[in-house]
């Protein structure tokens, strides 16, 4: 987690570095705030990866000396197969269209996202522990 | 070749109660087991396609359609190479060699190279090199595919609509995007596409930063896994940066052309030249998006078939991660002719990137260096990489120069160098990577043979093709045209170049015959035809539902080797002194 969330940190800082340079250099402000956009998304999570990894119990992977069955129990629930992914896609497939060609798709576009996003959450909820 | 001898004697059991999906909270007992056998039995045929949240079947949807898109878009280049050997041919008008060259960079740069790598090949063998059981967000895995698929089969589409498809280049500049020069439904769409596939690149990213960062094998910590997984963390972080500013690019481009907004136009007080600063912001990452995977294929496949571990593993990771910092703050460098960027600042940077790359040059013939080459076909095909992508990578050396760039911005040497970059990396390491990883996702060999012909068939049509290019684009030959006068002197080369394509064209069909044969007549594989020591060569090919019925003990990068090769086993002391001193958590912490 440290070694993670130090990547993370570095590299938006890097980026805020570079930002500051690239606006006293050539005051271009696009540039700049994607810069210091992406500053931000490296030093955000980073400093929560950071924050985080003097909280919890260490990783198993991140223990050199682990053994395998230190690993051992559940890693996490995964689900199966599952058909909302899927409908899901075809109905963000559908909702572009929309802005193509015109509403007569939006009610397809609908039904289908809905559709999944409710099957989706009912799933997980049946799942258990997600 | 030599292959994986069992001995389950020194094998640790793994976790066995793991994922299966049926509520959580079960210990590792035979219902469990039960359940997750079903599980693996489910739904088969083209519902298991539809419904199926395994990384594994995710990631080979990925490699087959991006690889039937390869083919289209392979054959479009055909047309124009063939409308081109001729200086006044009429094969095509002037508005479908538009079309063509738009959706040929299209398609090769949003739906080929960058799906085949991280969700393809990424997705596949990630999670299995560094020992876990699935991507750590399966459903949202899927749904990648299926936006990828959408804006895939959207953009195919947008042939066959009223005024055909885009035709304003991959780039997309604006003005010429607009409403006005770009009208009907083909833009739209080639707009939609764009949106829809940057989704399912986002998703992507975010699932293998989770899974890298979270699901490592016990002892498998950040400096063991595989270079390659480490390039497909540190691309996926550079996908989180570069996809969002474009989709926020393409929306608004969209609202210029539908709802009135004027934030690429003059005539409402927009900034044209703000396109080219989003477009390139999330355009230079790409193109290391582009490459990242690709390196960190061929970083995989070099010590194997050198049987030496990798020269440098620290200076290659260091490597990447400059790479990668260094990417996102060279984007005007293909706006140098806007003259409205800062000469400097920019030149500097893409020089500094020439740094990084070149350890990873010299990392790669260290490892080379002394070791006992093979040259089976995964080898074969990186070496062309080293060839292909040093004359690439030297050539946009040349182009970081801004004098030389004002002569030669638009004219066919860029095309030949950016080709040189991208064939390097997509084409020879990506297909090194297929050959190399296809024993393990299809349990059956492809033959050398006919691997060996394909690579120098693409080797020799490759050089064929895009050297006449170079010396054509000093010559002034501009890029994007359909055709040129006969009074112009450039045809010689360009017939030679047509050549050079069809020799490129002829090679792929046998790498189809390799395909057909490997299915008709299967040689089986075994789990580690190549001898390979990273983590997916220890368990089954084609690997079981959730990837390790086993797990070796970790140690060192080459857990599957130590486990086949006890006696050159890495001096642990040495390997766990190194190791501390980068995590500094407190070993044994969990023991």
């Amino acid at each position: 987690m440290r070694a993670s969330g130090a990547i993370l940190v570095i590299i938006g800082v890097f980026f805020g570095l570079m930002g500051i340079v690239y606006w006293y250099t050539s005051y271009e402000d696009a540039g700049f705030l994607m810069l210091m956009g992406s500053a931000l998304l490296g030093i955000l999570p980073g400093a929560y990866y950071l924050w985080w990894s003097k909280r919890m119990k260490p990783l198993e992977g991140d223990d050199p000396d682990a053994s395998v069955s230190d690993g051992a129990g559940i890693i996490d629930s995964f689900p199966g197969s599952s058909i909302w992914p899927f409908l899901l896609g075809m109905g963000a497939m559908f909702a572009t269209l929309t802005f193509v060609f015109g509403l007569w798709l939006a009610p397809i576009a609908l039904v289908l996202g809905l559709s999944a996003v409710i099957g989706a959450v009912v799933e997980s909820r049946r799942g258990g522990t997600v | 070749m030599t292959t994986t001898i069992e001995s389950p004697g020194l094998i640790e059991p793994e976790e066995s109660g793991a994922p299966d999906g049926h509520g959580g909270g079960h210990g590792p007992d035979e219902h469990d087991h039960a359940a997750s056998h079903a599980h693996h039995e489910g739904p088969t045929g083209i519902l298991n396609w539809l419904t199926s949240t395994d990384h594994k079947v995710i990631g080979k949807s990925y490699m087959i359609t991006s690889l039937v898109l390869f083919f289209i878009s392979g054959a479009m280049a055909l047309v124009m190479r063939a409308q081109l050997s001729n200086p006044t041919s009429s094969l095509v008008n002037f508005q479908t060699y538009n079309e063509l060259f738009t959706m040929h960079g299209s398609l090769m740069l949003y739906l080929f190279a960058g799906p085949f790598a991280f969700g393809g090949l990424a997705n596949y063998i990630v999670p299995i090199q560094i020992g876990a059981p699935d991507m750590a967000f399966p459903r949202l895995n899927a749904l990648s595919y299926w936006l990828y698929l959408g804006g895939s089969t959207i953009m195919t589409l947008s042939f066959v609509v009223a005024g055909g498809a885009a035709s304003f280049g991959w780039v997309a500049y604006a003005p010429l995007s607009d409403a006005i020069n770009s009208p009907g439904a083909g833009t739209d769409m080639w707009l939609m596409a764009l949106g829809l596939t940057g989704f399912s690149a986002i998703f992507t990213g975010v699932n293998l930063v989770a899974t890298i960062f979270y699901l490592r094998a016990p002892g498998m910590t950040m400096f063991r896994i595989p270079l390659f997984s480490w390039n497909m963390l540190v691309t996926g972080i550079l996908i989180l940066i570069a996809f969002p500013v474009l989709f926020g690019a393409v929306v608004m481009l969209f609202c210029d052309r539908h709802f009135g907004t004027h934030i690429y136009s003059v005539n409402g007080g927009g900034v044209p030249v703000l396109w080219q600063h989003l477009f390139w912001f999330f355009g230079h990452p790409e193109v290391y998006i582009l490459a990242l995977p690709y390196f960190g294929i061929v970083t995989d496949i070099i010590p194997v078939f050198s049987r030496k571990p990798l020269f440098g593993y620290r200076g290659m990771v260091f490597a990447t991660l400059s790479i990668a910092a260094l990417s996102t703050g060279v984007w005007a460098h293909h706006m140098f002719t806007t003259g409205v960027v800062l000469l400097p600042f920019f030149s500097l940077l893409s020089y500094l990137i020439a740094v990084p790359t070149g350890i990873k040059f010299f990392n790669w013939i260290g490892t080379m260096w002394g070791g006992q080459l093979s040259f089976q076909t995964p080898m074969l095909f990186s070496m062309g990489f080293l060839f292909a992508f040093l004359m690439g990578g030297v050539t946009g050396v040349l182009l970081a120069s801004p004098p030389v760039d004002f002569m030669t911005h638009d004219t066919y040497f860029v095309v030949a160098h950016f080709h040189q970059v991208l064939i390097g990396t997509t084409v020879f390491a990506g297909f090194a990577g297929f050959y190399f990883w296809y024993p393990k996702m299809f349990g059956r060999m492809l033959s050398e043979r006919l691997g060996k012909i394909h690579f120098w068939l693409l080797f020799i049509g490759f050089w064929v093709t895009f050297i006449p290019q170079y010396i054509v684009g000093l010559d002034g030959m501009p890029r994007r045209v359909a055709g040129y006068l006969p009074s112009n002197g450039w045809t010689g080369l360009n017939v030679i170049s047509t050549l050079g394509a069809l020799i490129i064209g002829i090679s792929f069909l046998f790498f189809l015959v390799n395909l057909v044969t490997s299915w008709r007549k299967p040689v089986p594989a075994g789990d580690n035809p190549w001898d390979g020591g990273a983590l997916e060569w220890f368990t089954s090919s084609p690997p079981p539902h959730h990837n390790f019925t086993h797990l070796p003990p970790i140690r060192s990068e080459r857990p599957t080797w130590d486990y086949n090769h006890p006696e050159h086993r890495k001096d642990e002391s040495h390997g766990d002194k190194r190791q501390r001193e980068h995590d500094k958590e407190p070993v044994g912490a969990n023991s």
